[in-house]
């Protein structure tokens, strides 16, 4: 059976929070961000900084008119990034991948609330 | 502290320490095995701006260490005559966490320096041994246009690095920063500073309009080429430059501005037939990347077969100068096929040429496993590019970090 990694008491990781716990090696960092639970491994595939770490930011658009003429920049905050403070590599929170290159990804662990807990499967 | 994550939201951070930022940096040094290998950084930096009340005091002219105390103090509101600024954003406005947070870090209230203490955090955790230390904001005062503060403001920093941080301690080393734009002075930097503990060579930040032809250098190099220590150029940028500032977004101006100023120099440099005239003078090409020397190396040989009557002094083909110089690893490009970087390796000769680089604690930094986990590189390569070949040119004595030290077979 997958052996369950105890995160913390659900009312302690309140929407918008970040919890970052040791696991073996290395750690894991837990998200909630509007309702959804994440968890991904604290190491960024690029040289191996804390990616959990980082600022969580939204995505970064153009905004661009009808006649392709450049209006300016703006924030998406339908697709929020982790952002690895070494370097600033900026992750998907929803999947991991790595957004300016999805040939890299953080590790996915899958995360769940329940007993009033919040539990990463490992 | 808190830093703003969009327009209307913070994050919060209530406490910065290098050695947890690097933790991962050591866990790669253990499992690698990387403090029984010899490591050598020829490209790290602190924030000398922090230290500017005790640097000022270093200033000879009385009237310019007055106007430097009044700057350094509280300011006046008004511009900082020694200081020449480039708008920029190496911190990807701020998502590189340690650039805003370094304020933050708390280090022991003793005798030993700041400075010292934040090198030796992060040193520790990639396993570094030596480094060879580098100003920051000084990285664009070869763009101030009068040279005498450039040569006043250096001068005033190589006495105090010399004498307050280096003399402290063995493990931090220097290039010397040569204020380029004024060649006796430089000349007599090279003359007073030469011998100073803790001077491995010599420095030029590449940023400038100054090109390394012009005769008023030949003396220095004669004077270093003597002295046997190595003389390198230093990659930055300026948004201000006229070329440069037709980049709107950063990573442009940064890409091209690390490399332009450095290809533009480094092209001077073989075209004016220097490794000719100066041929025991080991020269080294700092924060560029590696990219950009292939690029020259089939530009300049496809030319030069051309148009050779325009070179006179050189005797072989440019790239096989090219060949013979020294190159920094950082920033490395990583291309998806590594047969892109095995190839640039083999051009360069890296097994004897290159030298790994941290360039901590800038946004782009590299740690030594990006050197150390390469497929094409056998062990006794992948500790020369770390260790060896810097020890070598700088004829480094290492016999405190490692007593019984044996060059790598
Ligand atoms: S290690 Fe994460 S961005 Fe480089």
């Amino acid at each position: 059976m997958a052996k369950e990694l105890f995160v913390s008491k659900a009312d302690e990781l309140a929407d918008g929070d970040r919890k970052i716990v040791p696991n073996g090696n290395y750690e894991i960092g837990v998200y909630r961000v509007n309702g959804e639970l994440f968890a991904y491994q604290n190491v960024c595939p690029h040289q191996g900084g804390p990616a959990c770490e980082g600022l969580l930011m939204a995505k970064v658009e153009e905004v661009i008119a009808e006649d392709k003429t450049y209006q300016g920049m703006t924030f998406n905050h339908d697709e929020m990034h982790i952002v690895c403070p070494w370097h600033g590599w900026e992750f998907d929170l929803a999947t991991g991948d790595m957004v300016a290159d999805r040939k890299f990804r953080l590790k996915k662990y899958d995360v769940v609330e329940k007993d009033d807990g919040v539990y990463v499967t490992l | 502290m808190e830093i703003p994550t969009d327009h209307l939201n913070k994050m919060s951070v209530a406490e910065f320490d290098t050695s947890k930022l690097m933790i991962n940096a050591a866990r790669q040094r253990d499992q690698r095995g990387l403090e029984d290998v010899l490591i050598v950084d020829v490209d790290c930096h602190h924030y000398e701006n922090e230290s500017m009340r005790e640097i000022v005091e270093f200033i000879d002219d009385p009237v310019l260490r007055r106007t430097a105390q009044v700057y350094s103090g509280a300011g006046t509101g008004a511009n900082n005559p020694f200081m020449m600024g480039s708008p920029g954003s190496q911190d990807v406005a701020g998502r590189v966490t340690r650039y805003p947070l370094r304020k933050m870090e708390e280090t022991p209230e003793d005798d030993t320096h700041r400075d010292i203490h934040l090198s030796l955090r992060w040193m520790d955790a990639m396993g570094v041994d030596y480094v060879m230390l580098f100003p920051t904001p000084m990285l664009l005062l070869g763009l101030h246009p009068v040279p005498e503060y450039e040569a006043v403001m250096s001068r005033a920093y190589n006495r105090w690095l010399t004498e307050k941080i280096l003399k402290e301690e063995k493990r931090l080393k220097t290039m010397l920063y040569l204020p380029f734009n004024d060649p006796d002075a430089t000349y007599k930097m090279v003359q007073d500073f030469g011998d100073s503990e803790g001077v491995c060579g010599f420095m030029v930040v590449s940023t400038r309009y100054k090109p390394v032809y012009d005769n008023a250098y030949m003396k220095t190099y004669s004077l270093i080429e003597e002295m046997g220590k190595p003389l390198a150029f230093h990659g930055s940028y300026s948004w201000n430059d006229q070329l440069l500032g037709n980049t709107n977004r950063f990573l442009v101006t940064h890409a091209l501005g690390f490399t332009i100023f450095n290809a533009v120099h480094l092209c001077n440099w073989i075209a004016n037939g220097l490794p000719e005239r100066f041929p025991k003078l080991n020269v080294m090409w700092i924060e560029s990347g590696l990219a950009w020397v292939p690029w020259l190396m089939q530009r300049l040989d496809n030319d030069y077969r051309m148009r050779s009557s325009e070179a006179p002094l050189l005797k072989r083909l440019p790239s096989e100068y090219m060949g013979e110089m020294f190159y920094s690893s950082q920033p490395m490009e990583m291309p998806h096929n590594p047969d892109v970087l095995e190839m640039t390796f083999k051009m360069i000769n890296a097994e004897t040429q290159l030298c790994w680089s941290s360039d901590y604690p800038h946004w782009d930094m590299d740690v030594p496993s990006v050197i150390w986990d390469l497929p094409f590189l056998d062990e006794k390569q992948k500790k020369n590019i770390i260790g060896e070949n810097a020890r070598k040119l700088y004829n480094l004595d290492v016999s405190d970090r490692f007593p019984n030290y044996q060059p790598p077979v």
